[in-house]
């Protein structure tokens, strides 16, 4: 079993909160969001707070920012892929040449990165800083976030 | 992710959440998933490839047409970690009165100055930076052939964050040193545990600590759980 199966089959186990009667936002045309990135690979801007071991916390990381530090504290996936393409974890090249072509209205003028290394109740996250975070999305007139995870 | 999802949904965000574990994606049930079996660690699937990356994105965006969930869909493609070590080659050794590994990472340090000056970032730096990995090396060395963990003088006291760095600055350097197409997931890892004498002193200290009787979490995470 290699390091992605290990992981994924524990991963696989673990306890999902539950969300009884889970929200649904019906989204405004795509061509007219603002559309923001929301990572759980721990980056940082250079300069930044880094994450501590077990920080629940995020870090906003403006539009213009690609100097980025991995302060993941995981060991068990891989980091080469970011240090070779950013995009790759956090897509917001893709995100600018989608809204030169039309395809979403903007780029959220600031994104957010929390740590994916999280106790199983994520407690923390779902009643303090998630709300805090999406707060301050919506404040920016974000309209739709992409989530990718690590 | 998937609880983020639904935080944010509450406030008023649609989302779309790259899926990484199936199993969780469909417990936890965000209100749009696209699962995507893909290495862990590139959620967006190929580094170097917008046109791919591109594709990802819009068959997740196209999960915001859906009327109601929530939602799982699989990418079609599944990309799988490449568990072949990184074909890469290491500095001959040149200071035999040094540990292996200390010598070793010196002698990375020029390939790891020049991906350094290429990315104007680096992910090394966590409790020592380039200049401290030789040390850092010399301290887990002589964890390796004895001294006590908890006053061999591990640099912030922190085993999973040293390892970090030792296994970063080797990572960012080996980039410097490969032709060819990017390299694979695990390649890099399997590369650092397999092949350097950096990666093997990592275990064999990791080992010492845990036969030591050191707490679980000073050990574990020294290096990923499969070894």
């Amino acid at each position: 079993m290699n390091g992605d199966q290990a992981m994924r089959a524990h991963a696989a186990t673990l306890p999902a909160p539950e969300f009884p009667n889970p929200a649904w936002v019906t989204p405004r045309p795509l061509s007219e969001s603002t559309v923001a990135i929301v990572t759980s690979a721990a980056l940082y801007a250079q300069g930044d707070e880094a994450f501590g071991a077990g920080d629940a916390g995020y870090r906003f990381v403006a539009r213009d920012r690609r100097d980025l530090v991995l302060g993941h504290w995981s060991p068990n996936f891989d980091r080469v892929g970011v240090a070779l393409d950013l995009n790759v974890v956090y897509p917001i090249d893709r995100l600018e040449e989608l809204a030169a072509r039309g395809v979403i209205g903007r780029v959220a003028p600031r994104h957010v990165s929390f740590a994916g290394n999280q106790p199983d109740d994520v407690a923390t996250i779902r009643l303090d800083t998630g709300p805090a975070a999406a707060a301050a999305l919506r404040a920016d007139g974000v309209d739709v976030a992409i989530l990718t995870p690590v | 992710m998937s609880v983020l999802a639904h935080v944010l949904e509450a406030a008023g965000i649609a989302t779309v959440v790259l899926s990484s574990v199936r199993e969780m994606a469909a417990k936890a049930a965000p209100p749009r998933a696209l699962h995507c079996e893909f290495p862990l660690g590139r959620p967006l699937g190929v580094p170097g490839d917008p046109e791919f990356q591109h594709d990802v994105l819009a068959r997740a965006f196209a999960l915001l047409d859906e009327p109601s969930g929530p939602v799982l869909v699989d990418h079609p493609t599944v990309i799988e970690a490449d568990d072949t070590p990184l074909a890469c080659t290491l500095p001959p050794r040149f200071d035999p009165s040094l540990p292996p590994a200390v010598d070793e990472a010196r002698g990375l340090r020029k390939a790891y100055d020049r991906a350094l000056a290429r990315r104007g970032v680096s992910s090394v730096g966590r409790v020592v930076d380039a200049d401290g990995v030789p040390g850092a090396l010399a301290v887990l060395h002589a964890i390796a052939e004895g001294a006590t963990w908890k006053e061999a003088g591990l640099p912030g006291g922190n085993t999973t964050a040293v390892c970090h760095d030792i296994r970063t600055y080797y990572e960012e350097a080996a980039l410097e040193l490969v032709d060819g197409p990017a390299a694979g997931a695990r390649a890099v890892e399997d590369w650092f545990f397999d092949r350097t004498e950096a990666g093997a002193l990592v275990l064999r200290a990791r080992a010492a600590i845990r036969d030591a009787g050191a707490p679980f979490p000073v050990w574990f995470y020294m290096t990923p759980g499969q070894r």
